[in-house]
């Protein structure tokens, strides 16, 4: 056998593992490149558990921003009850795990010539690549809307700035207005997300400005974690009564908004009933973040098929895509879902580095939602793979149960708040 | 005495598992299973913290935990005997032979004390109070992780005192010897005991 100086340092790297962790496939991936696209939860937690499980791999994570808000609790921003900064994340706890964090622009993807290339004209070559890039916001679906439109009425999909200017304008409201949202069809990032914002903004609007109310305007005809959003509206705000701080229009009265005008802040349902609000909120249909589609990575339906146990695309190998914008079939889009798909992943890019065969998976999501003072609830499952690898399948789980006692509802706003102390964590930490 | 419960509370789980799944049971296709330990482990790590020590202050670090300890309370967890929000419904999702892997894999990390704030005035008198009601079964001011006693020096306040209140309101079945000492302790000590305790424990933060 001929020894390579590849071939040689991975010998004397795997001797030196054993002696360390007693681990000998730990150094199989040594020298190994790994770029991971997109910084966002998904993307952070893939690139730290990559290094965690192998660190002779060379991890390079490419993100735009130099700072991350979660979109998760950016409504408790909304509301009233959370700072921004407290929704803020940089990458230097990715760098204490060896992460290489680069901030540019990534504008493309070479499946074949395994490169990812930059705005900055910077090139990276990757033996695997990991793809985060959540969501896109389809602003063309809805006439009259767009990015610059946002800047205006702001769709506060993708936390930080837009989720400042949409908490500003509700300050800014005069008690007795109307804030607006409009929900988006599915599938879409954070699938309770619209409904826990009405209830910060009702939360909000009750103390501050009593007379006014929140209007969602929904393409669909029913939403996630419907009987627990409706028996807390029901209590805390008068869901169903002529004192109703919540109204909620779905499918049945075609009342999806298909049109905004900027000007007069108004906008026109599915139906063609117009609406003037004092304050909008219009959250577009959403596809897989635009790389992923620029990249070939998507279907036609804008979304990511992947194996679903490596994550690999089945557009391109030795590319993987996680999180909002991948098709994990089964699992929702929520910031647990991909924190739990991007270990999944990492371990499978470890293996199949080392040149083994990747592990069965396991999966989790855990999702709160703070509909008001002392008032959370919960959906958490277990998933495991169908053995044909067709779907994810929750194989426990639910819901909170809606006849839960009061401290179990008090006890989930508890538990929500050191849930984010905890997967932000997870993802960013050190 | 560690595992008096496991038999029942798997016979429970069983039943509890099969009636509540039952939207997933009607076209559930077969699964993969042989999950490998940390696969399993590091999927609790969202809500626990990275490998298991949590930032807290409500949800507790399960890192450094006796292996009965966390066996049992698993196994409860899925039987329904020990209250919770949403871990009844995570733990029915594994077998007897994965919750044993998740124990092996946390019980294996430290235990990372919390940094929190405490009474101080209080710190000696619950030290006391532990030293004459808890000590004999959570030994060493409440870090032993032996036996299937719960790491009490160094875990979270919030959480301790939502498992006293569940404790105190029989939501939650404590061994009988800890029943009859809780008891005693409040009794005699009134509801500022476990002020003190819990400050005692959240003191010891190295």
């Amino acid at each position: 056998m001929k020894i390579t100086r590849r071939g040689f340092i991975q010998t004397a790297g795997a001797v030196t593992a054993i002696g360390v962790a007693g681990m000998p496939y730990i150094a199989l991936g040594a020298g190994k490149k790994v770029v991971v696209v997109g910084g966002g939860t998904g993307g952070a937690t893939a690139a730290k558990y990559l290094r965690m499980a192998d660190p002779s791999i060379e991890v390079t994570l490419i993100e735009a921003n130099k700072e991350y808000y979660t979109c998760y609790l950016s409504n408790e921003v909304l509301g009233g009850n959370r700072s921004l900064d407290s929704i803020r994340f940089g990458y230097d706890g990715l760098a204490k795990h060896g992460v290489k964090v680069v901030h540019d622009t990534v504008t493309g993807i070479d499946a074949a010539a395994k490169m990812v290339k930059t705005a900055g004209g910077q090139s990276f070559s990757f033996d695997r690549c990991i793809v985060a890039p959540g969501i896109d916001l389809s602003y063309g679906k809805i006439e009259g809307y767009s990015a610059e439109v946002a800047e205006k009425i702001p769709h506060a999909w993708k936390a930080g700035p837009q989720t400042a200017l949409l908490r500003s304008q509700l300050e800014a409201m005069k008690d007795g207005g109307t804030v607006i949202i409009a929900a988006p069809p599915n599938p879409f990032r954070c699938p309770p997300g619209p409904y826990e914002r009405a209830s910060q903004i009702a939360m909000y609007l009750q103390q501050a400005k009593p007379k006014s109310k929140v209007i969602i305007l929904d393409p669909k005809p029913k939403f996630s974690k419907q009987g627990l959003f409706i028996g807390a509206w029901k209590k805390l705000y008068g869901f169903g009564t002529d004192k109703a701080m919540i109204e909620w229009h779905g499918q049945q009265e075609e009342a999806g908004v298909v049109k905004v005008d900027a000007g007069s802040n108004t906008v026109t349902t599915a139906f063609g009933d117009e609406i003037k609000a004092d304050v909008l909120n219009v959250i577009p249909p959403q596809t897989a973040g635009s790389v992923a589609i620029a990249s070939g990575l998507a279907d036609d339906k804008g979304w990511c098929p992947v194996n679903l146990a490596t994550f690999e695309s089945k557009m391109h190998a030795g590319i993987h895509v996680l999180g909002d914008a991948s098709n994990a079939v089964g699992m929702p889009k929520s910031g647990y879902a991909a924190n739990s798909q991007a270990k999944v992943c990492a371990a499978a890019v470890a293996a199949l580095l080392a040149g083994q065969e990747p592990g069965t998976p396991s999966y989790v999501n855990t999702c709160y939602s703070i509909a008001g003072k002392d008032y959370a609830f919960s959906v958490a499952n277990v998933y495991r793979l169908a053995e044909d690898g067709s779907k994810i399948v929750a194989v426990s789980g639910g819901v909170t149960p809606g006849d839960a006692s009061a401290e179990q509802f008090k006890r989930d706003v508890a538990y929500a708040h050191s849930w984010f102390n905890n997967i932000t964590k997870d993802a960013f930490g050190g | 005495m560690v595992y008096k419960t496991l038999t029942k509370a798997f016979l429970i789980a069983g039943v509890a598992f099969g009636a509540s799944s039952g939207a997933y049971a009607a076209d559930a296709p077969n699964t993969m299973m042989g999950a490998s330990d940390s696969m399993l482990a590091n999927t609790c790590a969202g809500c626990h913290g990275t490998d298991g020590a949590s930032s807290g202050p409500a949800i507790p670090t399960i890192a450094g935990l006796s292996n009965d300890y966390f066996v049992e309370i698993m196994k409860e967890y899925a039987e329904g005997t020990v209250p919770s929000t949403v871990m009844g419904r995570m733990a029915q999702g594994y077998t007897e032979d994965e919750i044993k892997q998740l124990a092996k894999f946390y019980v294996a990390k430290p235990f990372v004390k919390a940094k929190q704030d405490f009474d101080p005035k209080l710190v000696k008198q619950g030290g006391k109070l532990h030293d004459k009601y808890c000590e004999k079964c959570h030994a060493e001011g409440g870090q032993s992780a032996e036996d299937d006693a719960g790491v009490m020096a160094g875990q979270w306040t919030p959480y301790l005192r939502n498992q006293f209140a569940d404790f105190h309101a029989g939501l939650r079945e404590a061994p009988k010897k800890m029943a009859k000492k809780l008891k005693d302790m409040l009794a005699k000590e009134g509801d500022a005991a476990l002020d003190a305790l819990t400050s005692y424990y959240a003191s010891q933060q190295k």
